[in-house]
């Protein structure tokens, strides 16, 4: 890509308009302009600088694979009774992180929450990036990943493992078209807004993706239905998906994964690191692509009162798991290790950084800002993490016949693996959003400015009240001119058809 | 039962019983039940007492008519699988008794002439764990890898006692059902087996399995000398590296009329090989037992009948052992 057509391609929303004016720049050109920047231009040297950082801990995770390839699973500190740990941790952390940008952005569809806008592609964007680093995850937990195509031909119906497979793969194609499908009119545009290509190869790219999309009527119609539908799909795949990767274990007889609990336990912590997540991801790319605009403290507020009371209901379950089996007593081992023994620490942690903190700062008026909340959704997404270690190892380590304990060392092979994963979510992400737009530019015009708060639809108004009680209680999300000062005040945009395509 | 005095002259012992039984079989096609577990099925009240005589008569099952006349419908209903029938395909193929059962019986081959099956008499055991540094050495495991295990375990007197734990051989494996790529499957004598060229690795049958009995293969500074053999299911060694491995019950050794490794290792003639069709079971001080008058004199037990796995390792009991006071786990 040549460096100079640069600054020119950066003008070009205005072109779109056919009004060069500056001064008379409105909210949609703006946002044309926020969302398609970041794909073309030059990158600045921030942004070169955190890609080369973030692939060079990728790589270094790579590293640290193949020599777990070549001395065995006993260099990432696995044992005999410690034979499910970090990877198998990793699965389903990074895959439940998935779930929440999946199921936010699905759920705030179906219920017509015109705010959704400038976040569903972000949000959509962080679970598809998420749900395939948590699948390449299986790779380093396998003892043998270059047989896992044996799956698939020596099927054994039977077998938990192969419902896994079944239900994530469904799951990661059902995240791609879910990704997919609101990006058709988006390409369309930025191939409009870019006009004639200097690039062929990303023009072609477009043509090819965006179907020959104009935004006819009939057009409109039908990409909202299927999206509708494929919303509406994406909600009970998400809830199997983490129901059969719980059954993984609670299908075992070990005391502490065989339980009942399991199914609902995995999918509410699934959402709710989720959507944490998608909280930082909304918060790093407001800063990082100047969105500060569009993506406002409202969104924020709203969505640390999803994640708060997702974490009620996490702590909930947890609580609940704990109490049927401590009281009785029969199969205490775990619940002891887990409170007072040896994995107390991390348990402890989840509960601090995992519940106590969020629920503070949502409920706390002072801290319920951005910065407050993003910190908290920090939180959020480790300590979920970590409590999910607190799943996985007291149940695993316990002694099934009267030996001792066993446990699990960290060494610097899983660390580095699992701290690979973790960059490549910002560096997917940030690939991704080179290609293409960070916001859905076509919803974000049919929702109009501040249709994200005000302009309903009629059939949506219930399910907008309900949501919105909390955050119009407090009052701060009355109106765009809250947030931190970046919001201009040019007052309600009707998209008008004509400028659309 | 009649003592010998060294253990070759009991395996002779074996296997003229074997013979005996094999000649008195209603149509001469192999082994398929013995004249005295014919003779001893009689109506029994106790639980556990009856489904020792109904696991045991199957031999009977698979020779046909033998079925109806024992327990009629309710015992054909019962596990099929567990009847001994041969698997499927082989150690090499899909990995054996899934979803076989009653079907793959009636059009079977000659059925196996064994069903091998082992009984621990916790009485004599003294916990030296001679079994485990016996099977360790044979197979070439590491320090950590026990195939059988010797737990140390306190009875309701406070006396403390040993529990050896070999694989249970179970009829309903766990670890076989959640395998997903069929690499652990169980053989026509009832022997739950690895495919290590199969294996991937996910050590799911690790979490399944109630006994703790899979040992994976974790890492590579495993060094192995030079072997006449290559590895199979029966004798997995070397084992691989990234996969899971398990006792074998030393198939190959009780088909040449061995004992097990355990069992020959075993100075206080605690582990007893035994053969459920001829229902003879030997230790390594020469002793042959009848094994289901043995298992029913001494009432045998198995180690967590909860889990409805069938293991095919019976355990003697001492005065106030209980095999329960395993499950209760020591922190």
């Amino acid at each position: 890509m040549k460096k100079e057509d640069v600054d020119d391609r950066a003008l070009l929303p205005d072109k779109a308009f056919g009004n060069g004016d500056h001064k008379e720049r409105d909210w949609i050109s703006d946002a044309r302009r926020a969302a398609i920047a970041p794909t073309i231009g030059r990158t600045s040297v921030r942004w070169r600088l955190s890609v080369a950082l973030l692939s060079l801990v990728v790589l270094a995770g790579f590293v640290a694979w193949i020599y777990q390839l070549k001395h065995g699973l006993g260099a990432a500190g696995y044992n005999d009774q410690a034979f499910w740990a970090v990877y198998i941790v990793d699965v389903i952390a990074f895959i439940g992180v998935s779930y929440g940008g999946a199921v936010i952005s699905a759920i705030l569809r179906l219920t017509g929450q015109s705010w959704r806008a400038p976040l569903t592609r972000l949000a959509e964007g962080t679970a598809l990036v998420t749900v395939i680093i948590g699948a390449l995850f299986i790779f380093p937990h396998l003892g043998r990943p270059e047989r896992f195509w044996e799956i698939l031909v020596y099927v054994n119906t039977s077998s938990p493992l192969f419902w896994d497979f079944v239900a994530i793969g469904t799951y990661v194609l059902a995240t791609v078209v879910f990704f997919y499908l609101p990006l058709i009119p988006d390409l369309a545009i930025v191939n409009k807004v870019l006009g004639r290509p200097d690039r062929p190869a990303r023009y072609r790219l477009y043509k090819a993706l965006s179907l020959n999309w104009m935004g006819s009527e009939r057009q409109r119609r039908l990409l909202h239905g299927v999206m509708s539908l494929v919303a509406l799909i994406i909600v009970p795949l998400a809830v199997s998906v983490h129901s059969v990767l719980s059954w993984a274990f609670a299908t075992t007889s070990r005391p502490g994964w065989n339980e009942t609990i399991l199914p609902p336990y995995f999918v509410i912590a699934a959402l709710y690191s989720g959507t944490a997540l998608v909280i930082v991801v909304a918060s790093a790319f407001r800063k990082g692509y100047n969105l500060q605009r569009f993506i406002t403290k409202r969104h924020f507020v709203r969505l640390g009162y999803i994640m708060a009371a997702l974490g009620l209901v996490y702590a909930y379950l947890t609580l609940a798991d704990m109490m049927t089996d401590g009281y009785t007593g029969i199969t205490t081992g775990w619940i002891s290790q887990t409170v007072t023994g040896r994995y107390a620490p991390w348990f402890w942690f989840y509960v601090l950084v995992g519940e106590v903190l969020p629920i503070v700062v949502v409920a706390v008026k002072r801290f319920r800002n951005i910065a407050g909340l993003t910190t908290a959704s920090v939180g959020v997404v480790i300590a979920l993490w970590v409590k999910r270690i607190v799943i996985v190892l007291p149940p695993v380590t316990q002694p099934l016949i009267g030996g001792h304990w066993g446990s699990y060392h960290f060494t610097w092979v899983s660390v580095t693996i699992t701290l690979a994963g973790v960059a490549a979510i910002p560096l997917g992400l940030m690939l991704l959003f080179r290609l293409i737009p960070v916001m859905s530019i076509d919803e974000m015009e049919e929702m109009g400015e501040l249709g994200s708060a005000e302009q309903v639809s009629e059939h949506t108004i219930v399910a907008q009240e309900l949501l919105s009680v909390g955050a119009n209680s407090n009052g701060h999300s009355n109106g765009h001119g809250n947030g931190n000062g970046h919001v201009h005040g040019n007052g309600i945009h009707v998209p008008e058809k004509e400028v659309q395509l | 039962m009649r003592k010998l005095s060294n253990n070759k002259q009991a395996l002779e012992e074996l296997k003229v019983i074997q013979a005996e039984s094999c000649a008195s079989s209603i149509d001469g096609q192999g082994c398929p039940i013995t004249p005295e577990l014919l003779s001893d099925e009689q109506p029994e009240s106790d639980e556990k007492d009856f489904s020792r005589r109904r696991f045991l008569s199957m031999f009977g099952a698979a020779a046909g008519a033998a079925a109806v006349i024992g327990t009629g419908i309710e015992f054909l209903s019962y596990r099929a699988y567990a009847q001994g029938a041969p698997a499927t395909n082989g150690w090499t193929g899909t990995g054996g008794m899934t979803g076989s059962g009653a079907a793959t019986m009636a059009s079977s081959e000659a059925p196996p002439t064994h069903q091998w099956a082992m009984v621990i008499d916790l009485r004599a055991c003294n916990g030296c764990k001679s079994c485990t540094a016996a099977c360790q050495k044979a197979h070439y495991l590491t320090p950590d890898q026990t195939w059988i295990d010797v737990f140390s375990l306190t009875d309701s007197t406070g006396q403390q006692y040993h529990m050896p734990r070999p694989c249970m051989q179970c009829e309903n494996p766990p670890c076989l059902h959640v395998c997903p790529v069929h690499a652990t499957f169980r053989q026509d004598q009832g022997v739950v087996l690895v495919n290590q060229d199969r294996c991937i690795g996910c050590r799911m049958c690790m979490a399944a399995c109630p006994y703790e009995a899979r040992y994976f293969n974790w890492n590579s500074n495993v060094t192995y000398p030079p072997l006449p053999v290559q590895p199979t299911p029966e004798f997995p060694v070397p084992q691989r590296l990234g996969t899971v491995g398990k006792c074998t019950f030393c198939v190959g050794n009780l088909n040449h009329g061995l004992l097990s490794e355990c069992a020959a290792g075993c100075s206080m003639g605690a582990i007893y090989n035994g053969d459920l069709k001829t229902d003879v079971g030997v230790n390594s001080m020469g002793t042959t037992i009848k094994l289901s008058k043995f298992l029913d004199e001494n009432d045998a037990v198995t180690f967590k009948p909860e889990q409805n796995t069938h293991p095919r390792v019976w355990y003697i009991l001492g005065h106030g052992q209980n095999l329960d006071a395993a499950a209760t786990a020591k922190s």
